[in-house]
């Protein structure tokens, strides 16, 4: 059995605002709406959707940036929001982050091996230890040692972004968080980039969630995938059902839409999407998808669709599915006869 | 169908920069026949934009010097005036950018804006406006009489691209430049914008340059492929010669260092080294310094274009070219 | 290629004509001011009672005021005061607006609104008549009127942090930070403050021509600083009494006034053009 690292339950992340400047309204913007999934150690998942599907919201919420407006994210078996000082503590040194714009992720008046120390200097370790440390972690990610007293500017994009992965690297974390670790990159250096993620993953027996909307990125490095829309988790399973056999409607138009990278397979896209990504303020009831889907039924108008379990890793939300489901999540639907 | 539109001859750009000269573009060559899609494909700082913009004089830097012939139905633009490229502009070349919401005035509807060009050929506001719901309708643009009253900043990124695209092709012109023109959407709308290009291509026979980093495009809707490196074209054919039979170390790298397989099947090609610093007077092959298969003679020679097939050319002294796959 | 940006920055400093004419001659008035007690003839207190408004000459190179001072010598000694105005008009300023600007910018809030409101306020009300408001509460005297010009100045640095602030805290190094359990002051003052600080020291030297000339205007006013005080602002006022007999007494403390505030104002374009992020990046 496989040993859960970040258990996500019922996660939600509303956003308050007010509308009308006399007659004032609130209403929420519900960037993460009732996620629930299990990240298990020494796993690649890979989180997808398009802009504004709550996906860096979500990651946010599990780096503890922000607090979730309901739900619970248990790390390590320890529930975040009753963690007490020293747990949280503990918690910043097992979990880190590597964002998407490789020119901002690092202070651009410090110099990398200042970057790569700081995790290390606020967490106590003695600065001579740290500075060891910063060199070993620059081996790490196949950078020379003579970058060590380079500022930010002074480095390329592919650089910039080694040395964001070494100050995540630097604490021994035990999940790392990549948000779209390679958009900004070209293609030869994001092979690069890739490959070293995967050589520390193996190396380290580190968990990723790396979020992207670069579908040929995830096929590539995830072992499960989880597409997110308007704030809802439709699709989690493992990458080649979620590739070849996506269930969800939406995950169907996204792999569809998804660059294919060979001309020889030109055509084979029976299916575009119709329609842009809904807004997050004017939710629709139901099923957020309803509206673009082109399966929807009246059900679908109406009631959310549960977590159908179509294996044990792989969960639909979807009423479509719910002939094949062998089960329903448990977790999500605690009262489900099913 | 295999009438030539526009003709790249010996093509080179150079910035004048503080200490010198940057060679941005060295002796690209290549041409565009009617209702074909070129795409123009390479890194960033590969020079692919530069060599778009200089067709139409729009490289916004003027310190530039641009040699060779851009002959353009027979004229060739370089020798153009200013006068004579101001009718080409718009007219004959259109040209769409990454980012749609620089390109549109925030301050009128972007139906105005598309009728702006409808009306410089002399047409009554009427007919402009019907025509500009109909291009709307052209582009797929749900709700067309509705967004044509739209601003700008009620428009999605998508739209905001329909929109440009309507704008260009009210004035149907021979040739679209598309620069990047999906980078800042969405994937499902990238799709979408494709597979409209496509479709105008088909309708209307405007020929269309791509420029874009993003093999996906290039493998989704190009007919001929351009694969740029540092300045220089390395290779020219057609879709299937470029991803079936990639002849220059670089593009043959490339195509293995494209995610097209999950990571169970084996780890990506890398390329390593780094771009050289173009100056323009160093002779041999830009990517020597990176070609695990470069000789003595790359580095001091510069390599010249050989015809592999009658639709496939390549820029390197190997006879057998490298299939690395 | 290790360069530090700081040594970069001196190297471009040489090549920035604006940036090094302004700070030749802010150094003079700082050399002038150290070493005042060697370069003036005679003390700013100094009466020569048989050569009372002498024209300038050879032994007077400015000319004598109307109690028979040396003007050369009270306006050399007049740089202390002028650099005083600047050094502690810019200090107070920037501890309160440094501060109020980047607690606004970082926390936000209720108290961000009512700051922003009292920042609001203090650009209404012309800044001298507010200045002459709470010296008349506080009294005069020279410190008292850089504490009633920094009351009015304070405001420009705090929108100016604020704004900064607000635009850097969302950039993805100060998310990583939080993420590794960097502390709010620690964001604050070890991330953000030194990504401020170039367009702060702009800051600086284009507010500080304007504290120099109110706290001046003040003295003029007579309720800065209180004879027999060198300051120029307070000669000026003084000459006034005597442009027909002695034009100079009026002409000398002000044309070291210009050379002062257009020192600073040049210097200023300079550094503006220097750390401006367009020009850095080739």
């Amino acid at each position: 059995m496989k040993e859960a690292q970040i258990e996500l339950t019922h996660v939600k992340k509303y956003f308050e605002i007010t509308k009308g400047i006399i007659k004032q309204k609130k209403t929420y913007v519900k960037a993460v709406d009732d996620v629930t999934m299990t990240i298990n150690k020494g796993e690649i998942v890979g989180l997808v959707g398009e802009s504004g599907s709550g996906k860096t919201t979500l990651a946010r919420v599990i780096l503890n940036l922000t607090k979730p407006t309901g739900g619970t994210v248990i790390f390590d078996h320890v529930d975040l929001s009753k963690a007490t000082k020293q747990e949280k503590k503990e918690f910043h040194t097992k979990v880190s982050v590597v964002f998407q714009d490789p020119a901002s992720n690092l202070n651009p008046r410090e110099t990398v091996q200042s970057s790569i120390m700081r995790p290390l200097v606020i967490h106590g370790v003695p600065k001579a230890e740290a500075r060891e440390k910063a060199k070993e972690t620059l081996d790490m990610v196949k950078m020379d040692q003579r970058y060590l007293n380079s500022y930010p500017h002074q480095l390329s994009g592919g650089q910039l972004q080694r040395i964001a992965i070494a100050r995540a690297l630097a604490m021994n974390p035990k999940i790392m968080i990549l948000d779209e670790p390679t958009s900004a990159l070209d293609v030869s250096v994001q092979a690069q980039i890739l490959n070293l993620l995967l050589d520390l993953q193996e190396k380290f027996n580190l968990t990723y969630l790396v979020i992207t909307h670069d579908l040929n990125v995830i096929r590539y490095i995830s072992d499960k995938i989880a597409v997110m829309y308007l704030g809802r988790l439709v699709e989690f399973g493992p990458t080649e059902e979620v590739t070849q056999n996506p269930k969800h409607p939406y995950t169907q138009g996204l792999m569809a839409a998804a660059p294919i990278l060979d001309p020889h397979l030109r055509g084979r896209k029976e299916y575009i999407m119709k329609g842009e990504p809904g807004s997050l303020v004017n939710l629709p009831e139901g099923c957020h998808f309803h509206p673009r889907c082109p399966f929807a039924t009246d059900r679908c108008k109406t009631t959310a669709p549960g977590g159908y379990l179509l294996s044990d890793e792989h969960k639909v939300a979807c009423h479509l599915c719910e002939q094949e489901a062998v089960g329903i999540d448990r977790e999500v639907f605690p009262d489900s006869t099913k | 169908m295999n009438e030539e539109l526009l003709r790249i001859d010996n093509l080179s750009v150079d910035y004048k920069v503080r200490d010198g000269f940057l060679s941005a573009v060295k002796n690209a060559s290549f041409e565009i026949r009617k209702k074909e899609i070129f795409a123009i494909v390479g890194e960033s700082g590969c020079g692919k934009s530069t060599i778009a913009h200089s067709i139409l004089r729009l490289l916004p830097e003027h310190n530039e010097i641009i040699k060779g012939q851009i002959m353009f139905k027979g004229k060739d633009l370089n020798q153009a005036t200013e006068k004579e490229l101001e009718a080409v502009r718009g007219k004959q070349i259109g040209m769409i950018f990454q980012n749609p919401l620089d390109s549109l005035n925030p301050v009128y509807t972007t139906g105005k804006q598309v009728e702006e060009g409808i009306l410089i050929d002399k047409i009554p506001r009427e007919e402009a406006w019907n025509r500009v719901i109909e291009m709307y309708k052209d582009v797929k643009m749900p709700d067309a009489e509705r967004r044509a009253k739209s601003y700008p900043h009620e428009l999605s990124g998508g739209m905001r691209q329909r929109v440009m695209i309507a704008m260009m092709l009210a004035r149907d012109p021979n040739l679209l430049i598309a620069d990047e023109p999906t980078t800042a959407l969405d994937v499902t709308i990238e799709a979408q914008i494709l597979r409209l290009i496509k479709q105008l291509r088909d309708e209307y026979g405007t020929a269309v340059m791509l420029i874009t980093h993003n093999f996906g495009l290039v493998a989704e809707i190009a007919d001929y492929v351009a694969v740029m490196y540092a300045g220089m074209i390395v290779e020219t054919g057609t879709v299937y010669d470029i991803f079936d039979h990639p002849m220059h170390p670089y593009s043959s790298l490339l195509m293995k260092a494209l995610p097209r397989m999950t990571k169970k099947e084996g780890r990506l090609t890398t390329i390593d080294g780094s771009v050289p610093r173009l100056t323009s007077d160093k002779p041999g092959c830009r990517f020597a310094n990176r070609c695990p298969f470069a000789k003595e003679r790359c580095f001091n020679e510069d390599p010249d274009i050989r015809k592999i097939s009658e639709t496939h050319n390549v820029r390197c002294f190997l006879e057998k070219g490298v299939d690395v796959r | 290629m290790n360069e530090s940006p700081f040594r970069e920055f001196w190297k471009s400093c040489y090549k920035n004509g604006n940036f090094m004419v302004g700070s030749i001659m802010i150094l003079s008035v700082i050399f002038i001011a150290i070493f005042a007690n060697q370069i003036a003839p005679y003390s700013y207190t100094d009466i020569h009672e048989s050569d009372i408004l002498t024209a300038p000459c050879a032994q007077y190179i400015f000319g004598t005021d109307d109690m028979g001072r040396d003007l050369f010598s009270r306006i050399v000694f007049g740089t202390r005061i002028t650099l005083e105005v600047a050094i502690i008009g810019a200090g107070l300023q920037l501890i309160v607006g440094v501060l109020v600007g980047l607690l606004c910018g970082y926390y936000g809030g209720a108290a961000d609104r009512a700051l922003t409101f009292v920042a609001d306020l203090t650009w209404c009300i012309p800044g001298m008549i507010m200045a002459l408001a709470v010296v008349t509460i506080i009294g005069s005297g020279l410190i008292k009127a850089i504490i009633a010009i920094s009351i009015v100045a304070w405001a420009a640095y705090a929108r100016m942090v604020r704004a900064k602030t607000m635009s850097i805290k969302n950039m993805a190094f100060i998310e990583t930070g939080r993420s590794f359990g960097e502390s709010d002051w620690s964001l604050m003052f070890r991330y953000i403050l030194p990504n401020i600080v170039p367009i702060l020291i702009v800051t600086v030297s284009m507010q500080l021509p304007g504290t120099i000339l109110s706290t001046t205007t003040l003295s003029f006013l007579g309720v800065g600083s209180q004879p027999p005080s060198p300051d120029w602002g307070l000669m000026v006022a003084e000459g006034i009494n005597f442009v027909e007999q002695g034009p100079w007494m009026a002409i000398f403390p002000g044309l070291a006034l210009v050379y002062v505030v257009l020192g600073f104002n040049i210097m200023g374009e300079g550094l503006r053009d220097l750390l401006d992020p367009r020009m850095k990046s080739q």
